[in-house]
């Protein structure tokens, strides 16, 4: 693969600051004109970027098509819809004690955003955090990951043609190009990748405080209810599970359900499997592999051929793996010690779901946590006694499909948020601004020293912040508008029917 | 000074992961409570702690009771005003295409946070984000600063007094203690204190990826126009620079004007310091001293008394440094090399705005960033111009007193916000919640492999966003309802009106 050379990059952060220090990004048209080349080059390159990615580890096209092409658009036409709002200052209401501060938040951008990208979905991880980058006015640094290197230097010959050269950058390269730009003129690092790596990003990050935002991972726990709809429930694990070849960071880890529930449910997944995969997933176009040598013997490591019920084989040519299923797995086998990112779903038996909710919160919090269950308070309580980045119920992976929903870890899968707003979020700084008028100098004078007693209780109370009299929720002033005049036609009306004497008063 | 023996730290840790795990502090009513007793400690007990800060530096009680105390109720108010709001899980709305996920954010506290003080604001720096910590559901370790001594100790012997020892503590101690706290079972840092310190805090919290909310410092500049009111510019300034003896993170550091405004300035601050201390400050209760030797020792070495135009005079005994001003500063000297966290107020020259932006632009972004100008246009194009964790127009520090406004640094200057509701958002973990029909199974196959051409164009279509076609900002549910009633009643009055021949037609 060609790498950039590591001299290069020390001109490549000079560029860039000189582009965001001229005040290009800041330009809300220059923002828009480049969401709408990322829109057209996902658009009119997106066979390129399968075919390559397809050499790279077999990806099917349909997965590169909708999962990463399609959702970087739709991240780009969400963008489009919403910067207008995102980028103007946002006036804020205060209680009458500030009421006469003139105060609102400037969004404003950080400079130079270096984003990490991970090898699984290469151009989504890396290529929808440019998004909300450029939507909050920065330079970019990407360095799509080595692992997928066709897909890289597709990404990087792509980026070089649609979009702006003077503040927007490819850096092609492994561990110590990462290691080379960590040390740069950057203001902001967006990683996404292992937690093990997310440590030493943020290590390196603290040496300038630079905030980071970290995507990690972890293993998902998937908890099915006795009461589930078993075969739906089935088709959207084997979905899940299969996708990516299970090299996906929301993907399904391991089941928790009782015995009965196992028995009912490992039919259905396998009948889902064959239907997507025909008995010999190996010859099938829509089955992916695993990424290289190094994790293939990784993840077929994993495999304890004791507890196989079914798949299991495994070809090191090809990096494949056919989709598994163990079962009477415990908390000791060795897929349970790490994520598994592969095509392997272990069951582990639970009697009921404080079993399960105990299993969950003796581990680290996970990046997703999933329930089946037709029962919505059962699901209620789950999420009530567990944390994890982010839950769906009765499906999985699709929580991260909305725009208007946050995606991200916490503990250690990872720090921070993004897509839709949450993008701009994460690459802006919200900076407070507050007019002092002339005219309270008389009040505001009060502060001032020499203090005594009784000029200090007058300040205590006039700065005091009162408890709400009315225990109203926050109503905005046009459903205020609005139920005043509902009442004053629902008054007029009554008095009218009064004065017709419709109703004996 | 009284420290805790840090083989206590790992049984604190256990009694508090057990509190949390019991689930205590995910109670709102238990929330509320401690709110509400940690506003009476402040009511209460305020006068006993101003008399701490006062032992500890000489601090005006007025300062203590103002700038501590009063702002801490009135966070407390504000979070009880609001807890219930933001306790709540928030539903989200998105265009058509998810319209059928019932989806919603679920606010989930961290677990045990960590609260490092610092001694300038003893009471406030550690109380005021143990609110948002507490309204988020957490369980909280605080570790006031040891440089106020006095302070410390009271704020442990109160904090048993009034609020839940099982699930808040306060750890008395240094340097070594804090390195402790740091490797133990912690899942949030919040930490207010110096740059330097900052990046080490985030480095070790690395090594469990904990987040990290990091409030440092910098050289906040002033820019005065001259077209800005003499009078009340100086009035503000002369107090920002000597309450608490300049030792204010948002302070203003040193100011930018051109000799013109600098000769007419000079005369006012110096008439309003002495308004406020009297000619003799070291003879003035309302005047603070620096807090320790080792400070006064830095402060004084950044006096250059070939530049000092008013003040200068120091006393080692007292830790006093009077109000003082240095004129004809450069960016070379001494007291432009750090924050200087003393009552030394620098005069750079500059000729224009556009120099002061340049100087501004050459340093790192400071906490805040002050503009005294009677041209809004002036003030608007520096804040463009420029990035700071805050800015105010025409004041000083002032920006930091609406709890709805957040406070922060940027770069240098910090990471994070608090306040209000950033305080209560700080401590939360937003979990992304997403119910998935099993109705809609018929279109959610439609994702399953085995994949083909027409699959995939067809999924594309199905999962496409659109540009808005009418671009109307959104406006709301209760602007729609209003205007909808609003014409509904008009058209009522004006087919009435024409039906019974009212309007001279």
């Amino acid at each position: 693969m060609i790498e950039t050379r590591l001299d290069d990059v020390e001109n490549i952060f000079k560029d860039l600051r000189e582009s965001f220090n001229s005040g290009t990004t800041k330009s809300l048209s220059w923002r828009k004109k480049q969401i709408e080349q990322l829109y057209k080059m996902c658009d009119e390159q997106k066979h390129v970027f399968a075919s390559a990615l397809n050499d790279d580890f077999h990806r099917p096209s349909f997965e590169t098509l909708v999962f990463d092409c399609g959702s970087i658009r739709n991240e780009c036409t969400h963008a489009l819809n919403e910067i207008d709002e995102w980028v103007r200052d946002k006036k804020i209401s205060d209680a009458f004690a500030f009421a006469m501060l003139d105060k609102y938040i400037h969004p404003e951008p950080l400079g130079i955003a270096l984003i990490i990208g991970s090898w699984n979905y290469p151009y989504l991880v890396t290529l929808s955090p440019l998004v909300g980058a450029i939507a909050a006015g920065n330079c970019v640094i990407l360095k799509p990951s080595e692992l997928a290197p066709k897909s890289a230097a597709i990404m990087a010959a792509m980026v070089e043609r649609y979009l702006d050269p003077s503040c927007v950058r490819v850096v092609l390269g492994g561990a110590d190009h990462v290691q080379v730009l960590l040390k740069g003129d950057i203001n902001k690092v967006f990683y996404t990748g292992s937690t093990a790596v997310g440590k030493i990003i943020m290590k390196a990050a603290a040496e300038k405080m630079i905030p980071v935002t970290l995507e990690c991972g972890g293993k998902n726990p998937v908890y099915i209810a006795d009461d589930a709809n078993m075969e739906i429930c089935a088709k959207r694990i084997a979905w899940g599970k299969a996708i990516n070849c299970g090299q996906t960071c929301l993907a399904p880890d391991y089941i928790l359900c009782s015995k009965t529930t196992e028995n009912r449910i490992v039919p259905e997944i396998i009948k889902a499997w064959r239907q997507f995969y025909t008995d010999t997933p190996f010859n099938s176009e829509s089955y992916c592999h695993i990424i290289n040598n190094r994790h293939f013997e990784r993840v077929k490591k994993l495999i304890n051929q004791n507890k196989v019920v079914h798949g299991g084989e495994t070809d090191s040519e090809n990096n494949y793996i056919a989709p598994t299923i163990m079962t009477d797995v415990t908390e000791n086998d060795d897929i349970m010690r790490e994520e598994i990112f592969g095509p392997i779903l272990p069951f582990i038996t639970v009697n009921n779901e404080e079993e399960a909710i105990k299993f969950m919160n003796n581990r680290d919090k996970s990046l997703a946590l999933y329930v089946f269950s037709s029962t919505k308070s059962l699901a209620q309580r789950i999420i009530n006694s567990t944390s994890a980045g982010s839950t769906c119920v009765n499906d999985v992976i699709f929580q991260i499909a909305p725009p208007s929903l946050p995606f991200g870890g916490v503990g250690a899968s990872g720090l921070g948020s993004y897509h839709g707003k949450y993008s701009f979020d994460t690459f802006s700084h919200q900076r407070t601004v507050v007019y002092a008028p002339n005219w309270t100098e008389p009040i505001l004078s009060k502060r001032n020293p020499p203090y005594n007693p009784t000029i200090t209780g007058l300040m205590e109370k006039l700065t005091k912040v009162h408890r709400n009299w009315f225990p109203m929720p926050r109503f905005n002033c046009f459903s205020m508008m609005f139920t005043v005049l509902a009442l004053a036609v629902g008054i007029s009306m009554t008095m009218n029917r009064m004065k017709d004497d419709k109703s004996k008063v | 000074m009284i420290e805790t023996s840090i083989d206590s730290i790992p049984n604190i840790f256990q009694d508090l992961r057990a509190s949390f795990n019991a689930g205590k502090t995910k109670s709102l009513a238990w929330r509320k409570k401690q709110l509400e007793q940690l506003f009476k400690m402040c009511d209460e007990q305020k006068e006993v702690f101003a008399s701490a800060a006062y032992a500890d530096f000489h601090r005006p009680t007025a300062e203590t009771l103002l700038f501590d105390c009063g702002v801490i109720r009135n966070e407390c108010i504000h979070v009880l005003n609001h807890i219930d709001e933001w306790a709540r899980d928030e539903s989200r709305s998105d265009s058509l295409a998810y319209a059928t996920m019932d989806k919603y954010i679920h606010p989930e506290p961290f677990g045990i946070c960590l609260i490092i003080g610092a001694w300038n604001y003893p009471f406030l720096l550690t109380l005021s984000p143990l609110v948002g910590a507490i309204a988020a559901g957490n369980c909280v370790v605080l570790k006031p600063s040891e440089l106020a001594p006095n302070s410390a100790a009271i704020t442990a012997t109160m904090v048993e007094r009034y609020l839940d020892p099982s699930c808040i503590r306060v750890v008395l101690g240094a340097v070594d203690q804090t390195q402790t706290l740091l490797k133990g079972d912690i899942n949030h840092i919040f930490y207010t204190g110096s740059t330097s310190v900052g990046k080490l805090i985030m480095k070790a919290a690395a090594e469990k990826m904990v987040p990290v909310i990091l409030e440092c410092g910098g050289k906040s500049p002033v820019y005065i126009a001259d077209d800005a009111n003499i009078a009340v510019t100086a009035k503000r300034i002369a107090w920002g620079k000597t309450i608490n003896c300049g030792q204010t993170c948002v302070a203003p550091d040193y100011i930018l004007c051109s000799k013109t405004t600098e000769s007419r300035l000079i005369p006012e601050i110096v008439k309003a310091w002495q308004s406020f201390y009297t000619d003799n400050p070291s003879n003035s209760d309302s005047y603070c001293h620096i807090v320790n030797d080792r400070h006064f020792e830095r402060v004084k070495r950044l006096i250059d008394s070939t530049k000092v135009v008013y003040g200068g005079q120091t006393d080692a005994k007292q830790n006093f440094i009077e109000p003082t001003i240095m004129t004809n500063v450069n960016g070379n000297d001494k007291v432009m090399q750090e924050e200087i966290f003393g009552p030394i107020l620098p005069i750079v020259t500059v000729n224009n705005e556009n120099e002061a932006i340049e100087f501004i632009n050459a340093r790192p972004k400071p906490l805040a960033l002050y503009v005294f100008t009677s041209n809004n246009n002036l003030a608007k194009t520096i804040i463009n111009s420029t990035s700071s964790g805050s800015t105010c127009v025409n004041d000083v520090i002032f920006q930091i007193a609406p709890p709805c406004l957040p406070f922060g640094g940027v770069g240098e200057s910090g990471i994070g916000n608090y306040h209000g509701k950033n305080s209560f958002d700080a401590f939360s973990h937003s979990r992304s919640v997403a119910y998935s029909p099993t109705w809609a199974e018929r279109l959610i196959a439609k994702r399953n492999p085995p994949y083909t051409k027409k699959k995939t164009a067809s999924l594309e279509s199905l999962t496409k966003g659109h540009r808005n076609w009418l671009p109307i900002p959104r406006l709301g549910f209760w602007f729609w309802a209003f205007a909808a009633l609003a014409t509904a009643i008009a058209t009522r009055v004006i087919t009435r009106g024409i039906k019974n021949n009212i309007w001279d037609l």
